[in-house]
């Protein structure tokens, strides 16, 4: 089972479902960024966020050949 | 009404685009050429698209024309709580890396073109294949209609669409260069056309989140106009505790429930490899990105002072109210297209569902595979005049009653397909049962919120919590598969062959080029 150890850095993808499946630690008007309360910045920001984990999963399950 | 009142301006940069379109889509035949006989090239592009096509063909199939009209109005309506879009568009690529390239792998591997096949061969059933296209065929019906709903929004607002008998003249148009194009080149064309509404929406996004607040003020200006005019109608813009259940539960089931549309699944089954729809699954956050930054359009819709209850011409009237007509078309453009793409695919993915797992399992099992793909285009025809008919004829509350009711039912069938890629232990019995259960429970919950919402007041130890039905439907649904999977498997009952093994599963580093095209 040497696949195994590809899938070895899934445990990184529960960071986004911590980040943005429990809103009471974000709903909140400030701090303020460009006009747009906390809430909507901090979700935007966790876009970007779980984009970069994604690629980080992906460079390090890299097939070695 | 009465007076017609043509935006010639916005409507003659929309037809432009809108031909130009049409023209890729029939030269889409030719592109990547293959044997359009088979339904494998015609329904699936040949399983050959790399890292960029597929992230414009799953841009194109996750972020319809439908969600950019109706986030925005949802935000519109009830303010924080319509941005429940954006961790619903996170959490969905975490899950779509884990799942989706083990589904391709297994599918890839078999021959499968559907989930159904996949669910008959794993769990050696062909009631719950049924099951399983069935759901599918009745979740995407409705998510077509939805998609014409885009178009006839921006063909009302350019003031073409008010003139008697032949008002819907043009939706009809549209829609059947549509069928014809995807008749003939089949998935390919939803792939070559994606690029250029992706083109045209990352562009309006842009224009429009940097011009649209210029205008009005500043985001600070637009939140504060928009916490009056939302305090005024219950919504407000920070959620409310009350809703934190709701908000997530929602985000978090539609979620698994998109990955199950047949229309996803046909996007990402047409990928080339397994290792591509990782590559994506990192790379298509950037859409949920511009989705976020459209969402916040019904702020600015609020802070416009548009005052419409039709909910899809809240983006339209604030576009054509706040930037030059000219950009305003290609912004039109922009969402017509952004239908026409995903509506093509739904199509393919309904026709794939019904050649392979209804007409060619019930009902003809010769069927060759040129029968299957001829079969497949004619059902792609009939499945979007189907759609068409049902927005003009029925009023459009109902397609977005059933569009609710499709998010709840395409989830059911979660345990068979998510759960069969990881355990064969689930008899096939108790997967029949639990989505029946599912089914019927998340229906009647739909019923009792008269369809007009998804989110369920369930009272359960003597509390009462608010959430999204699908989810309580699927909790049930596992729960019961679970338990009846244990009595079935101990009293031994029959649970048929696995026609799938254990490597199909997994990655191969010989089926995985490493090269990034």
């Amino acid at each position: 089972m040497t696949e195994k150890t590809k899938q070895g850095y899934y445990w990184l993808f529960l960071i986004p479902f911590i980040g943005t499946l429990i809103p009471p630690i974000y709903s909140k008007m400030d701090p303020q960024l460009f006009g747009l309360p906390y809430f909507y910045w901090y979700l935007i920001l966790w876009i970007i966020i779980t984009g970069i984990i994604g690629g980080i999963v992906y460079f390090l399950s890299e097939p070695k050949r | 009404m009465g007076v017609i009142h043509i935006k010639w301006q916005a409507f003659i940069i929309f037809l432009v685009l809108f031909v130009f379109v049409a023209g890729v889509g029939f030269w889409a035949a030719r592109w990547r050429r293959g044997d359009l006989t088979l339904l494998d090239e015609w329904g699936l592009g040949g399983r050959r698209f790399g890292t960029w096509v597929t992230w414009f063909l799953l841009g194109g199939d996750l972020y319809t024309a439908y969600t950019f009209i109706a986030v925005p109005a949802l935000v519109y309506g009830v303010g924080a709580f319509g941005f429940f879009a954006v961790p619903y568009t996170i959490v969905l690529y975490p899950i779509m890396y884990i799942v989706m390239p083990r589904l391709w792998r297994v599918c890839k591997a078999n021959n499968f073109v559907t989930p159904s096949d996949f669910v008959k061969a794993r769990f050696d059933s062909r009631s719950m294949s049924l099951a399983v296209a069935v759901t599918g065929i009745l979740a995407t019906m409705p998510y077509i209609a939805l998609q014409l709903v885009g178009i006839q929004a921006v063909l009302v607002a350019m003031g073409i669409n008010s003139t008697g008998v032949l008002k819907d003249l043009p939706l009809f148009i549209a829609f059947a260069i549509l069928a014809a194009y995807t008749y003939t080149s089949g998935l390919r064309a939803p792939a070559l056309t994606a690029v250029v509404k992706d083109i045209l929406i990352y562009a309006t996004v842009i224009v429009a989140v940097i011009a649209i607040p210029a205008k009005l003020g500043g985001f600070t200006h637009i939140f504060s106009v928009s916490q009056t005019a939302l305090l005024a109608k219950k919504g407000n813009i920070i959620l409310t505790p009350k809703l934190y259940g709701a908000f997530s539960t929602l985000a978090l089931g539609s979620a698994f429930a998109l990955l199950l549309y047949p229309h996803v699944i046909t996007g990402t089954l047409s990928s080339k490899s397994g290792r591509t729809i990782e590559r994506n699954s990192a790379l298509l956050p950037l859409y949920s990105v511009a989705l976020a930054l459209l969402a916040l359009l019904g702020f600015m819709a609020l802070a416009a002072g548009i005052k419409t209850s039709v909910s899809s011409e809240v983006v339209p009237l604030l576009l054509l109210k706040t930037l030059p007509e000219w950009f305003v078309g290609i912004a039109f453009a922009a969402i017509a297209i952004g239908a026409l793409v995903p509506a093509a695919i739904m199509s393919i993915a309904a026709a794939n569902l019904f050649s392979r797992n209804v007409y060619k399992e019930f009902f003809n099992h010769g069927a060759t595979t040129q029968q299957e793909a001829k079969v497949a285009k004619v059902t792609s025809l009939i499945v979007k005049l189907g759609a068409l008919l049902f927005v003009v004829i029925i009023p459009l509350k109902y397609a977005i009653y059933l569009q609710t009711l499709g998010g709840i039912w395409i989830l059911q069938t979660g345990p068979a397909i998510i759960g069969g890629l990881w355990t064969r232990w689930f008899h096939k019995k108790a997967l029949l049962i639990g989505w029946f259960v599912g089914m019927a429970w998340g229906t009647y919950m739909a019923y009792t919120l008269k369809f007009a919402s998804s989110t369920y007041d369930l009272r359960i130890f003597g509390k009462s919590e608010l959430g999204y039905a699908a989810v309580y439907a699927v909790i049930a649904n596992l729960v019961l598969v679970v338990i009846l999977s244990a009595i079935f498997n101990a009293a031994k009952m029959s649970n048929g062959v696995d026609k799938t093994s254990a490597s199909d599963y997994l990655p191969d580093a010989q089926i995985e080029p490493a090269k990034v095209r």
